[in-house]
């Protein structure tokens, strides 16, 4: 996508007669990239505040430098950092395996449905809640499986023992993990449905000739079909394993207290904007903002010794 | 899509397509339940929201009392028009400063396109973490502001990536005739680009409206006066935490009962996506296919 036209031969122009040229498209990119610099490359290196230590009253420049010192939190194992880490991890692995199957499945089922009417009725009702805020995700859950909710306003009626789910420590990574699934999994099947439309059809035919069995030609024909887009969604998973659902827990984390619900961005914000250890939430942010590059940089290596495309390619 | 992947293979027996297609109808309810609670309860009577304690399915007749009270004039209202000030202004913001770098990009002579690109790109691999973004946004007094809701978030880079790749497959043809016949960039970009690519304006568009909309943590991030607040953190306030809404809050005497003022916040914050859904669906499938095949 880097590539110039080679038909068209370079004029020889100095640069600043080209940039003359191009003044109209400088001006037009301009904005955007002022935009992007300010508010991206600028916080990037605002970064630097995990190695100072931070006094707002002095500001970022004033500040002294601290060398290593934000980060002893991350060095020396303390335990607000280290619940913060677990609870992270755990998230990261119910997604992983709950999650990101999900619209998979899904997706071989809406393949397989015969009436195209009834597979584009049930789509627009499944991609419906990706375009639900957070807190509108969370309010549903709550109103269904709260405690006035209707579940257990349901079980009331009925004479039976409530459930404690809203609230409850216990179920909470279990209700993190089923909110998403409920929010995402239709929206998610959308990738899949594309890389099943383009397997060949010609390959069912040949594979139903050779004799093969439904279930045979799921695994030997579409999965096959699949396997590209699994490996690129993975990494990007794996690029995104530290960052577990930021909106979704903050909204409900007063519930059941931060032992069970504090992650690793919520440790940030929770000590850095509204604990104003500035340096110390810095510094576990940006450990975790390279351990997240890296993540997807390996991965997409692996993908590439495996022979697959991955994110890009060299 | 359209080409159907299971010709040739017999259909499957009945046990399995009525498996099937219970499988698919739990999904759909579960999906759809909580909607179709969450707006009978707002119109739903008094008595029958007292006698469920809670949420109601099927409402024994309507009422507006819990809306008529929401749109008196007091915090909901408020919060109503920030919300649609934010959506409205950002999106055509966003949607001229993407269109217009997307067009730059797009030009294949163009000096400066790929550092500019490049710059692009990169910003999509590192995210530069909440600290940092919070200290910018306050060093540039954006703090407190209903501008820090729509000026950081602004532009995505995945969006100018996209609209770049649909604007280099227009026909070289168009863009070079326009030149030929004296046209400029500005005249080229307004008058022929944007006219044919009205799809994916509406697409990007509409994916930047629903962000807006939807934003909650930029606004409990930036802004501390109440004032100020999007319906996103009056719902979280109001709703999630159960905070009681007095007639203070209202700005009306006549107080329903809390559970049908709470769920008409939810219905009039879902409501604006409801309508722009099947414009979103029209086109929101090739808008993804275009970013993820391009992209």
């Amino acid at each position: 996508m880097l590539q110039r036209s080679k038909t068209r031969p370079q004029q020889q122009l100095s640069l600043g007669r080209r940039l003359l040229r191009d003044r109209v498209l400088l001006l037009f990119a301009l904005p955007g990239v002022a935009l992007i610099i300010a508010f991206h490359y600028v916080p990037l290196l605002g970064n630097m505040i995990a190695f100072k230590d931070y006094q707002p009253f002095l500001g970022i420049n004033a500040s002294d430098w601290s060398g290593w010192e934000n980060f002893s939190v991350i060095f020396n194992g303390d335990p607000a950092f280290l619940r913060a880490l677990k609870n992270t991890l755990i998230l990261t692995s119910l997604q992983s395996i709950f999650v990101f199957p999900a619209p998979i499945l899904l997706a071989l089922l809406l393949n397989s449905l015969f009436s195209e009417r009834i597979k584009r009725i049930a789509q627009s009702i499944l991609y419906l809640p990706h375009f639900m805020s957070w807190v509108i995700v969370v309010a549903l859950f709550q109103q269904m499986l709260g405690g006035s909710g209707l579940l257990n306003n349901y079980l009331r009626s009925h004479d039976l023992s409530t459930i404690n789910i809203i609230g409850n420590s216990e179920l909470f990574h279990v209700l993190l993990t089923s909110q998403i699934i409920w929010k995402d999994t239709g929206w998610a099947t959308i990738l899949f449905l594309a890389a099943l439309s383009q397997i060949d059809s010609q390959l069912y035919e040949a594979a139903s000739v050779d004799g093969a069995s439904r279930m045979k030609q799921l695994w030997h024909v579409t999965l096959p079909g699949l396997r590209g887009i699994i490996i690129l969604l993975f990494i990007l998973r794996l690029g995104d394993s530290l960052t577990v659902g930021f909106e979704q827990i903050i909204l409900q984390q007063q519930a059941v207290g931060r032992d069970i619900s504090e992650v690793l961005d919520t440790y940030v914000y929770n000590n850095g904007v509204l604990g104003g250890a500035w340096g110390v939430a810095a510094a576990v942010g940006l450990v975790k903002g390279i351990v997240s590059v890296i993540l997807v940089l390996t991965a997409n290596k692996v993908a590439h010794i495996f022979g697959e495309q991955g994110v890009y390619q060299r | 899509m359209s080409t159907r992947i299971v010709q040739g293979v017999p259909m499957p027996g009945w046990p399995m397509r009525i498996f099937k297609g219970l499988v698919l109808l739990i999904f759909c309810a579960v999906v759809i339940v909580p909607f179709v609670g969450v707006i009978s309860t707002s119109v739903a009577p008094n008595k029958q929201i007292n006698e469920s304690g809670g949420l109601v399915l099927l409402p024994k007749s309507i009422s507006f009392a819990a809306y008529e009270s929401l749109f008196a004039g007091g915090v909901v209202t408020r919060a109503l028009f920030v919300s649609i000030f934010v959506t409205i202004v950002g999106t055509l913001l966003s949607l001229t400063v993407s269109c217009l770098l997307a067009y730059a990009l797009s030009r294949p002579s163009f000096v400066a396109g790929r550092p500019i690109l490049l710059v692009v790109l990169f910003s999509m691999l590192f995210s530069p973490g909440i600290i940092p973004l919070y200290l910018t946004v306050k060093g540039v007094g954006l703090l407190d502001s209903i501008w820090a809701l729509i000026v950081p978030t602004m532009i995505s880079a995945f969006n100018v990536v996209v609209l770049r790749a649909f604007f280099m497959n227009l026909p070289n043809e168009l863009t070079e005739s326009a030149r030929i016949d004296g046209a400029g960039e500005l005249k080229t970009f307004t008058n022929i680009v944007l006219p044919l690519s009205k799809a994916v304006l509406s697409v990007i568009g509409l994916f930047y409206a629903v962000a807006y909309w939807n934003a909650f943590f930029s606004a409990l991030l930036y802004l501390n006066d109440s004032k100020l607040w999007p319906l996103q953190l009056v719902l979280r306030t109001y709703v999630i935490n159960d905070t009681q809404l007095g007639s203070a809050e209202l700005g009306t005497e006549l107080l329903p009962p809390q559970a049908s003022i709470q769920m008409a916040i939810l219905v009039v914050s879902i409501v604006p996506i409801l309508i722009i859904y099947p414009f979103l669906q029209r086109h929101f499938a090739k808008g993804v296919l275009t970013g993820a095949v391009k992209g």
